[in-house]
């Protein structure tokens, strides 16, 4: 017998699924923001070697570069009790979902600033710019600028990685497709239907950054 | 109660670290010849292979790993296939890791100069002619840095096959986790198992990238 696929279940359970997708979008945002404001602070210690943090974040690069996400989920949520730090399954998540996109965004914010050219800032120092004058708008901006589509990557990637914390029991999509599929027994209809809502996410999200981009990085100053 | 000494986490661990080691080197494998039929298609001059490369790669590469495992684990099985974890795995990270490589090395492709096109046809190359003997040797050279740093993902990536049970370092480090009651210990120890395989080719590929640059 050949198999019937059955998409009725959808409407029954849109209300949850929209909860997920919400879930995951709020994990995104916050993980996200957060990730980037470290990777900023990352680059800028690495690259003027702020003692002692330059040497600490090398450390802390290359530890979250080189092992699986889920690996430092599980570490977070269920090793860190027994440090006598205990973290809600949210907390946890989005604690992960910050420190992976921070290791990468420092690396990739780094390669942003290192690229800035010298003529650049000594034409800064001779029209009299402040050190953070200097900073903010000869180094960072421009350097944002130009990894901003690498970090744009970097971000839906960690979306999309989001979806094992459902393993921990964050109620993101994936958390929300496992029920489903456990209710109604339509494995495989639930999880293509998931992973198309994962598919628009990712286009979303990277149309989201691309404006964020274009009006908060690209945009020249007022004249 | 079953007590557990170091020896027997450490040991248990080695060999689901043995199995991760096993699926990255076949999907990366398979992965890379796959890989290298989607390039094809993705930069060849027939039209539908094209398009149907370009939804192959968007598509992988942008869902989930966990969703592309869970869909081809539940879909096959809508064929009368009995799936075992591990084949859903494997094929799983395949396509995952074909996809990938497809679209880093047609970046590759893409920087190859223009010039080299026109100079090979000028000698009256055909297509295949100038892929096999122009264009990919000089793709290649650029491709091994990238290629090589993307293998440090797919390493990461079966780490994600544990959730559809197959018995890899973190499906292992799970259930010593759960027996022995030490989350902290084991899954650092996963989580040293899993670096001390990454480090090694993320330094390469880094150290690739700068005797690259510094040939040009």
């Amino acid at each position: 017998m050949a198999y019937q696929f059955d998409f009725t279940f959808i409407p029954d359970y849109a209300g949850m699924l929209a909860q997920g997708v919400a879930y995951t979008v709020g994990l995104t945002v916050v993980g996200g923001t957060l990730g980037i404001g470290i990777g900023i602070g990352g680059a800028i210690s690495r690259l003027w070697n702020v003692r002692p943090f330059g040497e600490l974040y090398r450390y802390y690069v290359e530890l979250f570069r080189n092992t699986p996400f889920l690996v430092q989920l599980f570490l977070i949520f269920f090793g860190l009790p027994s440090l006598g730090i205990k973290l809600e399954a949210w907390q946890a998540a989005i604690l992960a979902m910050v420190l992976n996109l921070g290791a990468y965004s420092t690396e990739i914010i780094r390669a942003g600033l290192q690229a800035t050219p010298r003529g650049q800032l000594e034409a800064a120092d001779s029209l009299a710019f402040t050190r953070w004058q200097i900073f903010l708008h000869v180094m960072l901006r421009p350097a944002l600028r130009k990894v901003w589509p690498a970090l744009s990557s970097q971000v839906v990637i960690t979306m999309l990685g989001s979806s094992v914390c459902s393993q921990i029991s964050t109620e993101e999509l994936t958390f929300v497709a496992n029920f489903i599929q456990s209710r109604n027994f339509r494995a495989f209809e639930t999880y293509f239907l998931t992973t198309g809502m994962y598919f628009a996410l990712a286009l979303l999200i990277r149309q989201t950054m691309h404006l964020i981009g274009r009006y908060l990085i690209v945009r020249r100053p007022s004249r | 109660m079953m007590s557990f000494s170091l020896w027997d986490i450490v040991r248990n661990l080695l060999i689901g670290g043995a199995l991760t080691l096993l699926l990255s080197l076949v999907a990366f494998v398979l992965g890379g010849a796959t890989g290298m039929l989607v390039l094809l298609a993705r930069i060849g001059k027939w039209r539908a292979p094209r398009a149907l490369a370009q939804m192959h790669i968007e598509l992988f590469q942008g869902t989930p790993l966990l969703l592309q495992l869970f869909t081809l684990f539940f879909g096959l099985s809508l064929f009368g296939l009995d799936v075992p974890a591990w084949l859903a795995a494997g094929l799983g990270l395949t396509l995952f890791t074909s996809a990938f490589l497809a679209e880093i090395w047609r970046g590759c492709v893409e920087a190859v100069p223009r010039g080299q096109w026109e100079a090979s046809s000028c000698l009256a190359m055909t297509y295949w002619e100038q892929m096999r003997h122009v264009i990919l040797p000089q793709a290649m050279r650029l491709s091994i840095a990238p290629t090589v740093g993307f293998a440090v993902q797919v390493v990461k990536g079966t780490a994600v096959t544990s959730i559809i049970g197959f018995a890899e370092l973190t499906k292992t480090g799970s259930m010593i986790a759960n027996a022995t009651y030490q989350p902290f210990l084991v899954y650092s120890l996963v989580a040293l198992g899993y670096f001390i395989l990454c480090y090694p080719l993320s330094h390469y590929a880094q150290s690739l990238e700068r005797k690259l640059h510094a040939a040009r």
